[in-house]
């Protein structure tokens, strides 16, 4: 049984510790917003290079003179997965649900008799990855040194992975991020990140037929690849921010409650005690006083 | 006639103007384009865009990089990677 200078300790500790939650739920309610009209800003670029994407794809098609980031090296043994995560923790079970699906697919592919390397975008999927495939990793990209990652982030990620490409470091790239759906729910994806999947083309093309290309057609869609490249990870660095934030904001919603109901308790404790030291006060004078 | 003219980065929305006249310095030479130009699509050296507001005005210059250059009916919309100015 804890005494009364005990319980109050802990009162005061939980409630200073609420504090803290509580002032990280309205920091991370804050970025969210932000986090999501930046999201919303990308979308018409991501929208446009699409569709332009689309049709130059559908135009060069299978031809010979496709360019190795659409049509792949020709094999799909050596996997890489760029497994975006967050830099920093509060974010409840985020960042182990994004290590879990890394990890599944890693096992899906070794089953099927791929090898698989690991890039790692942010700090906290390095320690849970490095424990189950520490000679796995090839590379990690820091971006915590920056306080929203932005394009350049996003470009500088992207050229060390075309590098590695035209090295021959790796045949078939996947890109596994948080897709932001709410505040509640943030869903790890795995996507195609090179080979480029020819991307689809919405509606039917117009009379595209008579758009004029300058330089070809071939020379725009290898000069937009790795644009779309970019692209990519910018959009995935913007949905992991959005992600982070909406995952931290509930997360720490529920510690603040968590807290509350604590600090209730302890303190219907902490009143039951003290009640009974000074009904057993009153029992030892009135007993006293009887005796005399 | 205004010719529709819409510059984009991966990070906002730039620019979105009816404007008399854009010159864009394309991998094969700078290019004008004016309204009712015939579609067209060219990738775009890094350097400036020169948008001319009316006819005979001074241009205003935008620095790009990475860019492209989509010409449709609806005018012309330039993605660019890095924007100044």
């Amino acid at each position: 049984m804890a005494n009364l200078k005990e319980l109050k300790g802990r009162i005061k500790s939980v409630r200073s510790t609420q504090k803290i939650t509580k002032a990280k739920q309205m920091v991370a309610a804050a970025k969210l917003r932000r986090a999501q009209e930046a999201a919303e800003e990308a979308r018409p670029y991501a929208e446009r290079l699409n569709a332009v994407m689309a049709s130059l794809a559908a135009k060069v098609g299978d031809s010979a003179a496709a360019p190795k980031l659409l049509t792949g090296t020709g094999s799909d043994q050596r996997h890489l997965l760029v497994v975006v995560n967050t830099d920093k923790g509060l974010c409840g079970g985020l960042n182990a649900n994004i290590v879990k699906e890394a990890l599944r697919k890693a096992a899906a592919l070794r089953e099927a008799g791929k090898t698989v390397e690991f890039y790692l975008v942010g700090k906290k999927g390095r320690a849970p990855i490095k424990r189950a495939n520490a000679s796995a990793i090839a590379k990690h990209f820091d971006t915590s040194d920056v306080r929203t990652p932005g394009f350049n982030e996003a470009e500088a990620i992207a050229n060390e992975l075309l590098e590695m490409f035209e090295d021959g470091a790796f045949d078939v790239a996947h890109l596994i991020y948080p897709i932001f759906k709410s505040a509640l729910a943030q869903n790890p994806t795995v996507q195609q990140l090179i080979p480029v999947p020819a991307p689809e083309a919405g509606d039917v093309p117009k009379a595209d037929a008579v758009v004029e290309y300058e330089p070809g057609e071939e020379e725009i869609l290898e000069a937009l690849l790795p644009r779309y490249v970019r692209t990519q990870l910018f959009a995935a660095l913007l949905e992991r921010e959005a992600s982070e934030q909406g995952a931290s904001m509930t997360a720490m919603d529920n510690a603040t409650r968590n807290a509350g109901d604590l600090i209730k308790n302890l303190n219907i404790e902490y009143n039951r005690q003290r009640q009974a030291a000074i009904t057993t006060e009153l029992i030892e004078i009135i007993a006293g006083a009887e005796a005399l | 006639m205004p010719l529709h003219f819409e510059l984009v980065t991966p990070a906002r929305h730039v620019r979105s103007d009816d404007v008399h006249m854009v010159v864009v310095p394309g991998t094969e030479g700078e290019f004008g384009v004016l309204e009712g130009h015939a579609p067209f699509m060219s990738t775009i050296r890094d350097g400036a865009l020169q948008i001319f507001k009316t006819a005979g005005a001074s241009p205003e210059t935008i620095e790009v990089r990475g860019g492209f250059a989509e010409v449709g009916e609806n005018g012309l919309t330039i993605l660019a990677e890095h924007v100044e100015g």
